[in-house]
Protein backbone atom coordinates (compact mmCIF):
# COMPACT_ATOMS: atom_id res chain seq x y z
CA UNK A 1 0.00 0.00 0.00
CA UNK A 2 0.90 3.41 -0.54
CA UNK A 3 0.20 6.61 1.58
CA UNK A 4 -3.53 7.78 0.22
CA UNK A 5 -5.13 11.71 0.75
CA UNK A 6 -8.36 12.47 3.15
CA UNK A 7 -10.61 15.09 1.55
CA UNK A 8 -14.14 15.91 1.08
CA UNK A 9 -16.65 15.36 -1.67
CA UNK A 10 -17.88 18.50 -2.99
CA UNK A 11 -20.51 17.53 -5.68
CA UNK A 12 -20.37 16.25 -9.11
CA UNK A 13 -20.76 17.64 -12.82
CA UNK A 14 -19.32 16.86 -16.50
CA UNK A 15 -16.44 17.90 -18.08
CA UNK A 16 -15.41 17.23 -21.81
CA UNK A 17 -12.90 14.94 -22.98
CA UNK A 18 -10.97 17.95 -25.29
CA UNK A 19 -9.96 15.39 -27.97
CA UNK A 20 -13.04 12.56 -28.24
CA UNK A 21 -15.61 15.46 -27.40
CA UNK A 22 -16.93 12.80 -24.96
CA UNK A 23 -18.85 14.36 -21.93
CA UNK A 24 -17.34 12.49 -18.62
CA UNK A 25 -19.12 12.72 -15.22
CA UNK A 26 -17.01 13.57 -12.26
CA UNK A 27 -16.91 14.50 -8.69
CA UNK A 28 -15.40 17.22 -7.60
CA UNK A 29 -13.45 16.48 -4.45
CA UNK A 30 -11.06 18.89 -2.09
CA UNK A 31 -8.17 16.40 -1.59
CA UNK A 32 -6.04 17.87 1.76
CA UNK A 33 -3.71 19.91 2.09
CA UNK A 34 -3.23 17.03 5.02
CA UNK A 35 -0.32 16.87 7.69
CA UNK A 36 1.71 14.08 8.51
CA UNK A 37 0.89 13.78 12.17
CA UNK A 38 2.89 10.77 13.31
CA UNK A 39 5.04 8.55 12.06
CA UNK A 40 4.51 4.81 13.34
CA UNK A 41 7.84 2.04 12.94
CA UNK A 42 7.98 -1.62 13.45
CA UNK A 43 9.91 -0.84 16.31
CA UNK A 44 8.17 0.97 18.66
CA UNK A 45 4.50 -0.25 17.46
CA UNK A 46 4.41 -3.25 15.85
CA UNK A 47 3.86 -2.13 12.31
CA UNK A 48 4.99 0.71 10.04
CA UNK A 49 2.53 3.17 8.52
CA UNK A 50 2.11 7.55 8.01
CA UNK A 51 -0.72 9.22 10.46
CA UNK A 52 -2.20 12.20 8.45
CA UNK A 53 -4.38 14.95 9.59
CA UNK A 54 -6.95 16.47 7.51
CA UNK A 55 -9.34 19.61 7.86
CA UNK A 56 -8.21 22.54 10.13
CA UNK A 57 -10.79 23.53 13.25
CA UNK A 58 -10.57 25.68 16.30
CA UNK A 59 -8.21 25.22 18.91
CA UNK A 60 -11.90 24.76 21.72
CA UNK A 61 -12.55 22.17 19.14
CA UNK A 62 -10.46 19.42 20.21
CA UNK A 63 -9.92 17.97 23.70
CA UNK A 64 -6.17 18.39 25.59
CA UNK A 65 -4.76 14.32 24.09
CA UNK A 66 -5.70 15.43 20.88
CA UNK A 67 -4.05 19.07 20.79
CA UNK A 68 -1.21 17.41 22.81
CA UNK A 69 -1.08 14.14 20.02
CA UNK A 70 -0.84 16.87 17.13
CA UNK A 71 1.76 19.65 19.05
CA UNK A 72 4.35 16.48 18.37
CA UNK A 73 3.85 16.89 14.87
CA UNK A 74 3.64 21.04 15.06
CA UNK A 75 0.61 20.82 13.42
CA UNK A 76 -2.05 23.01 13.89
CA UNK A 77 -5.47 21.66 15.72
CA UNK A 78 -7.35 19.30 12.69
CA UNK A 79 -10.54 17.17 12.98
CA UNK A 80 -9.86 14.07 11.15
CA UNK A 81 -6.77 11.66 11.73
CA UNK A 82 -6.27 8.38 9.40
CA UNK A 83 -3.72 6.16 9.19
CA UNK A 84 -2.34 4.24 5.71
CA UNK A 85 -0.01 1.51 6.48
CA UNK A 86 3.29 0.89 4.50
CA UNK A 87 6.34 -0.89 3.67
CA UNK A 88 8.97 1.84 3.32
CA UNK A 89 8.80 4.91 5.29
CA UNK A 90 11.68 6.92 4.47
CA UNK A 91 10.52 9.38 2.40
CA UNK A 92 8.14 10.75 5.27
CA UNK A 93 8.86 13.22 7.69
CA UNK A 94 6.33 14.72 11.07
CA UNK A 95 5.15 17.78 9.57
CA UNK A 96 5.04 17.25 5.91
CA UNK A 97 2.44 18.37 4.35
CA UNK A 98 0.51 16.31 1.80
CA UNK A 99 -1.04 17.58 -1.56
CA UNK A 100 -3.78 16.68 -4.25
CA UNK A 101 -0.66 16.43 -6.56
CA UNK A 102 0.33 13.36 -4.80
CA UNK A 103 -1.91 12.25 -8.07
CA UNK A 104 -1.59 13.03 -11.60
CA UNK A 105 -4.29 12.69 -14.10
CA UNK A 106 -4.94 9.00 -15.45
CA UNK A 107 -4.11 7.65 -12.56
CA UNK A 108 -6.36 4.77 -10.97
CA UNK A 109 -7.77 5.13 -7.36
CA UNK A 110 -9.81 3.40 -4.35
CA UNK A 111 -12.19 5.76 -2.89
CA UNK A 112 -13.52 5.17 0.70
CA UNK A 113 -16.46 7.02 2.34
CA UNK A 114 -19.51 6.68 4.80
CA UNK A 115 -22.46 5.82 1.79
CA UNK A 116 -25.79 7.69 2.07
CA UNK A 117 -27.85 6.71 5.14
CA UNK A 118 -31.43 5.58 3.92
CA UNK A 119 -32.80 4.50 6.96
CA UNK A 120 -34.84 1.49 7.41
CA UNK A 121 -35.83 0.31 4.19
CA UNK A 122 -37.88 -2.90 2.97
CA UNK A 123 -36.92 -5.96 0.53
CA UNK A 124 -36.80 -4.84 -2.45
CA UNK A 125 -34.55 -1.07 -1.83
CA UNK A 126 -32.34 -3.18 0.39
CA UNK A 127 -31.41 -6.78 -1.02
CA UNK A 128 -33.01 -6.17 -4.76
CA UNK A 129 -35.97 -8.57 -4.19
CA UNK A 130 -38.10 -8.76 -6.19
CA UNK A 131 -41.77 -7.00 -6.22
CA UNK A 132 -45.41 -8.86 -6.48
CA UNK A 133 -47.90 -8.06 -8.85
CA UNK A 134 -49.28 -4.50 -8.14
CA UNK A 135 -52.74 -5.67 -9.57
CA UNK A 136 -55.03 -8.79 -10.59
CA UNK A 137 -56.63 -8.95 -7.28
CA UNK A 138 -52.85 -9.51 -5.63
CA UNK A 139 -52.43 -8.62 -2.38
CA UNK A 140 -48.21 -9.31 -2.36
CA UNK A 141 -46.87 -6.09 -3.80
CA UNK A 142 -43.62 -5.68 -1.52
CA UNK A 143 -43.66 -8.67 0.85
CA UNK A 144 -40.43 -10.76 1.17
CA UNK A 145 -42.41 -14.18 0.66
CA UNK A 146 -41.06 -17.37 2.23
CA UNK A 147 -38.09 -17.39 4.64
CA UNK A 148 -36.99 -20.94 5.06
CA UNK A 149 -38.91 -24.25 5.75
CA UNK A 150 -41.37 -25.31 8.16
CA UNK A 151 -41.43 -27.35 11.09
CA UNK A 152 -37.60 -28.28 10.36
CA UNK A 153 -35.73 -26.79 11.20
CA UNK A 154 -38.25 -24.17 13.05
CA UNK A 155 -36.69 -21.21 12.98
CA UNK A 156 -35.19 -18.24 10.78
CA UNK A 157 -31.67 -19.15 10.09
CA UNK A 158 -29.61 -16.31 10.73
CA UNK A 159 -28.53 -14.34 8.24
CA UNK A 160 -31.54 -14.28 6.23
CA UNK A 161 -32.26 -11.09 4.15
CA UNK A 162 -34.70 -8.79 5.58
CA UNK A 163 -35.89 -5.32 5.79
CA UNK A 164 -33.66 -2.78 8.14
CA UNK A 165 -31.07 0.09 8.26
CA UNK A 166 -29.67 0.31 4.49
CA UNK A 167 -26.99 2.80 4.08
CA UNK A 168 -24.84 4.59 6.30
CA UNK A 169 -21.96 2.27 6.18
CA UNK A 170 -17.98 2.48 5.27
CA UNK A 171 -17.99 1.85 1.41
CA UNK A 172 -15.10 1.57 -1.03
CA UNK A 173 -15.25 2.01 -4.67
CA UNK A 174 -12.87 1.00 -6.31
CA UNK A 175 -10.12 1.44 -9.43
CA UNK A 176 -12.01 5.37 -10.08
CA UNK A 177 -9.72 7.19 -12.75
CA UNK A 178 -8.38 10.76 -11.53
CA UNK A 179 -9.28 12.73 -14.81
CA UNK A 180 -7.59 16.20 -13.84
CA UNK A 181 -6.02 17.76 -10.97
CA UNK A 182 -5.83 21.15 -9.85
CA UNK A 183 -2.75 21.93 -7.28
CA UNK A 184 -3.56 25.04 -6.87
CA UNK A 185 -6.96 24.72 -4.97
CA UNK A 186 -6.00 21.02 -4.28
CA UNK A 187 -9.13 19.60 -6.53
CA UNK A 188 -9.12 16.12 -7.76
CA UNK A 189 -11.65 15.05 -10.04
CA UNK A 190 -12.10 11.90 -9.96
CA UNK A 191 -14.86 9.98 -12.73
CA UNK A 192 -17.92 8.64 -11.82
CA UNK A 193 -19.64 8.48 -8.27
CA UNK A 194 -17.99 8.11 -4.47
CA UNK A 195 -19.99 7.38 -1.37
CA UNK A 196 -21.70 10.14 0.27
CA UNK A 197 -23.73 13.47 -0.08
CA UNK A 198 -21.61 16.42 -0.79
CA UNK A 199 -19.55 17.13 2.23
CA UNK A 200 -18.84 13.63 3.35
CA UNK A 201 -15.33 13.01 4.55
CA UNK A 202 -12.94 10.63 1.58
CA UNK A 203 -9.95 8.80 1.63
CA UNK A 204 -8.59 8.60 -1.76
CA UNK A 205 -5.24 6.09 -1.94
CA UNK A 206 -4.06 4.65 -4.76
CA UNK A 207 -5.58 1.41 -6.36
CA UNK A 208 -4.59 -1.47 -4.52
CA UNK A 209 -4.59 -4.04 -7.63
CA UNK A 210 -4.07 -7.43 -6.96
CA UNK A 211 -1.10 -9.11 -9.17
CA UNK A 212 0.25 -5.29 -9.20
CA UNK A 213 3.67 -3.97 -7.27
CA UNK B 1 -14.82 29.41 -1.70
CA UNK B 2 -17.90 27.24 -1.39
CA UNK B 3 -18.35 24.05 -2.56
CA UNK B 4 -21.22 25.77 -5.29
CA UNK B 5 -18.99 28.00 -6.33
CA UNK B 6 -15.55 25.50 -6.66
CA UNK B 7 -18.20 23.44 -9.20
CA UNK B 8 -18.51 26.16 -11.30
CA UNK B 9 -15.39 27.27 -11.73
CA UNK B 10 -14.22 23.59 -12.79
CA UNK B 11 -17.40 23.94 -15.26
CA UNK B 12 -16.36 27.35 -16.82
CA UNK B 13 -13.33 26.31 -18.38
CA UNK B 14 -15.42 23.55 -20.38
CA UNK B 15 -18.02 26.74 -20.90
CA UNK B 16 -18.62 28.34 -24.89
CA UNK B 17 -18.96 32.12 -24.86
CA UNK B 18 -19.94 31.88 -28.29
CA UNK B 19 -23.18 30.66 -27.97
CA UNK B 20 -26.30 32.28 -29.75
CA UNK B 21 -29.46 32.92 -27.13
CA UNK B 22 -31.74 30.34 -28.42
CA UNK B 23 -35.34 30.20 -28.01
CA UNK B 24 -37.74 26.63 -28.17
CA UNK B 25 -39.48 27.23 -31.80
CA UNK B 26 -36.27 28.30 -33.45
CA UNK B 27 -34.90 27.16 -36.70
CA UNK B 28 -30.95 25.92 -36.32
CA UNK B 29 -28.22 24.91 -37.81
CA UNK B 30 -26.11 22.67 -35.49
CA UNK B 31 -22.04 22.15 -37.33
CA UNK B 32 -22.00 18.45 -35.28
CA UNK B 33 -17.84 17.17 -35.74
CA UNK B 34 -17.77 13.83 -37.37
CA UNK B 35 -14.58 11.47 -37.30
CA UNK B 36 -13.99 9.27 -40.59
CA UNK B 37 -11.09 7.31 -40.39
CA UNK B 38 -8.18 10.21 -39.20
CA UNK B 39 -10.05 12.62 -40.88
CA UNK B 40 -12.60 15.37 -39.32
CA UNK B 41 -15.27 17.50 -40.99
CA UNK B 42 -18.40 19.50 -39.51
CA UNK B 43 -21.68 18.20 -41.31
CA UNK B 44 -24.32 20.85 -40.86
CA UNK B 45 -27.86 19.39 -38.88
CA UNK B 46 -31.47 21.98 -39.65
CA UNK B 47 -34.47 21.34 -37.79
CA UNK B 48 -36.40 22.98 -35.43
CA UNK B 49 -35.30 23.59 -31.47
CA UNK B 50 -38.51 21.30 -29.77
CA UNK B 51 -37.02 21.02 -26.08
CA UNK B 52 -34.41 22.79 -24.05
CA UNK B 53 -32.85 21.42 -21.02
CA UNK B 54 -30.94 21.52 -17.68
CA UNK B 55 -28.49 24.93 -18.17
CA UNK B 56 -25.12 25.71 -17.22
CA UNK B 57 -22.46 22.69 -18.60
CA UNK B 58 -25.54 20.29 -18.92
CA UNK B 59 -27.92 22.55 -21.33
CA UNK B 60 -28.98 20.25 -23.75
CA UNK B 61 -31.47 21.28 -27.09
CA UNK B 62 -33.49 18.99 -28.82
CA UNK B 63 -33.48 19.49 -32.66
CA UNK B 64 -36.22 17.94 -34.79
CA UNK B 65 -36.77 17.73 -38.73
CA UNK B 66 -38.14 15.76 -40.62
CA UNK B 67 -35.90 13.34 -42.91
CA UNK B 68 -36.58 11.26 -45.69
CA UNK B 69 -40.38 11.65 -44.72
CA UNK B 70 -39.13 10.03 -41.02
CA UNK B 71 -39.06 12.48 -37.80
CA UNK B 72 -35.39 12.89 -36.39
CA UNK B 73 -34.35 14.37 -33.17
CA UNK B 74 -31.37 14.85 -31.74
CA UNK B 75 -30.05 16.15 -28.47
CA UNK B 76 -27.22 18.24 -28.48
CA UNK B 77 -24.87 19.24 -25.35
CA UNK B 78 -25.23 22.95 -26.02
CA UNK B 79 -21.46 22.95 -24.97
CA UNK B 80 -19.94 20.17 -26.04
CA UNK B 81 -16.73 19.76 -28.43
CA UNK B 82 -18.72 17.73 -30.83
CA UNK B 83 -20.84 20.42 -31.83
CA UNK B 84 -18.73 22.75 -33.92
CA UNK B 85 -21.11 25.96 -34.09
CA UNK B 86 -25.23 26.79 -33.82
CA UNK B 87 -26.85 29.20 -35.95
CA UNK B 88 -29.95 30.86 -35.21
CA UNK B 89 -31.60 30.24 -38.77
CA UNK B 90 -35.02 31.78 -38.02
CA UNK B 91 -37.01 32.79 -35.01
CA UNK B 92 -39.99 30.84 -34.06
CA UNK B 93 -43.41 32.19 -32.88
CA UNK B 94 -44.45 29.23 -30.18
CA UNK B 95 -46.57 29.11 -26.90
CA UNK B 96 -45.44 26.44 -24.87
CA UNK B 97 -42.04 25.68 -23.82
CA UNK B 98 -41.76 21.54 -25.32
CA UNK B 99 -43.19 21.52 -28.40
CA UNK B 100 -43.77 17.56 -28.30
CA UNK B 101 -46.94 18.08 -30.18
CA UNK B 102 -45.34 18.72 -33.59
CA UNK B 103 -44.21 15.18 -33.08
CA UNK B 104 -47.94 14.27 -34.14
CA UNK B 105 -48.09 16.24 -37.30
CA UNK B 106 -46.94 16.01 -40.52
CA UNK B 107 -46.30 18.00 -43.70
CA UNK B 108 -47.74 21.84 -43.76
CA UNK B 109 -48.61 21.41 -39.98
CA UNK B 110 -45.57 20.94 -38.42
CA UNK B 111 -44.72 24.36 -39.64
CA UNK B 112 -43.39 27.28 -36.42
CA UNK B 113 -44.96 30.95 -37.36
CA UNK B 114 -42.19 33.10 -37.65
CA UNK B 115 -41.35 36.22 -35.13
CA UNK B 116 -39.62 39.06 -36.26
CA UNK B 117 -39.30 41.02 -32.74
CA UNK B 118 -36.50 38.71 -31.52
CA UNK B 119 -33.12 39.63 -33.68
CA UNK B 120 -31.35 36.75 -35.38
Amino acid sequence: MSVGIIGTKLGMTQIFDRETGAAIPVTVVQAGPCIITQIKTKETDGYNSVQIGYKEVKEKALTKPELGHLSKSGASPLRHLKEYRLEDLSSFELGQSIKADLFSAGEIVDVTGTSIGRGFTGYQKRHNFKRGSMSHGSKNHRLPGSTGAGTTPGRVYPGKKMAGRYGGTRVTIRKLEVVQVDTEQNLLLIKGAVPGKPGSLLSIAPSNIVGKK
Amino acid sequence: MNAEAIIRSVEAEHLKQDIPKIHVGDSVEVGVRIKEGNKERVQPYRGTVIAMRNGGINETITVRRIFQGVGVERVFLVHSPIVAHIKIERRGRVRRAKLYYLRDRVGKATRVKQRFDRPI
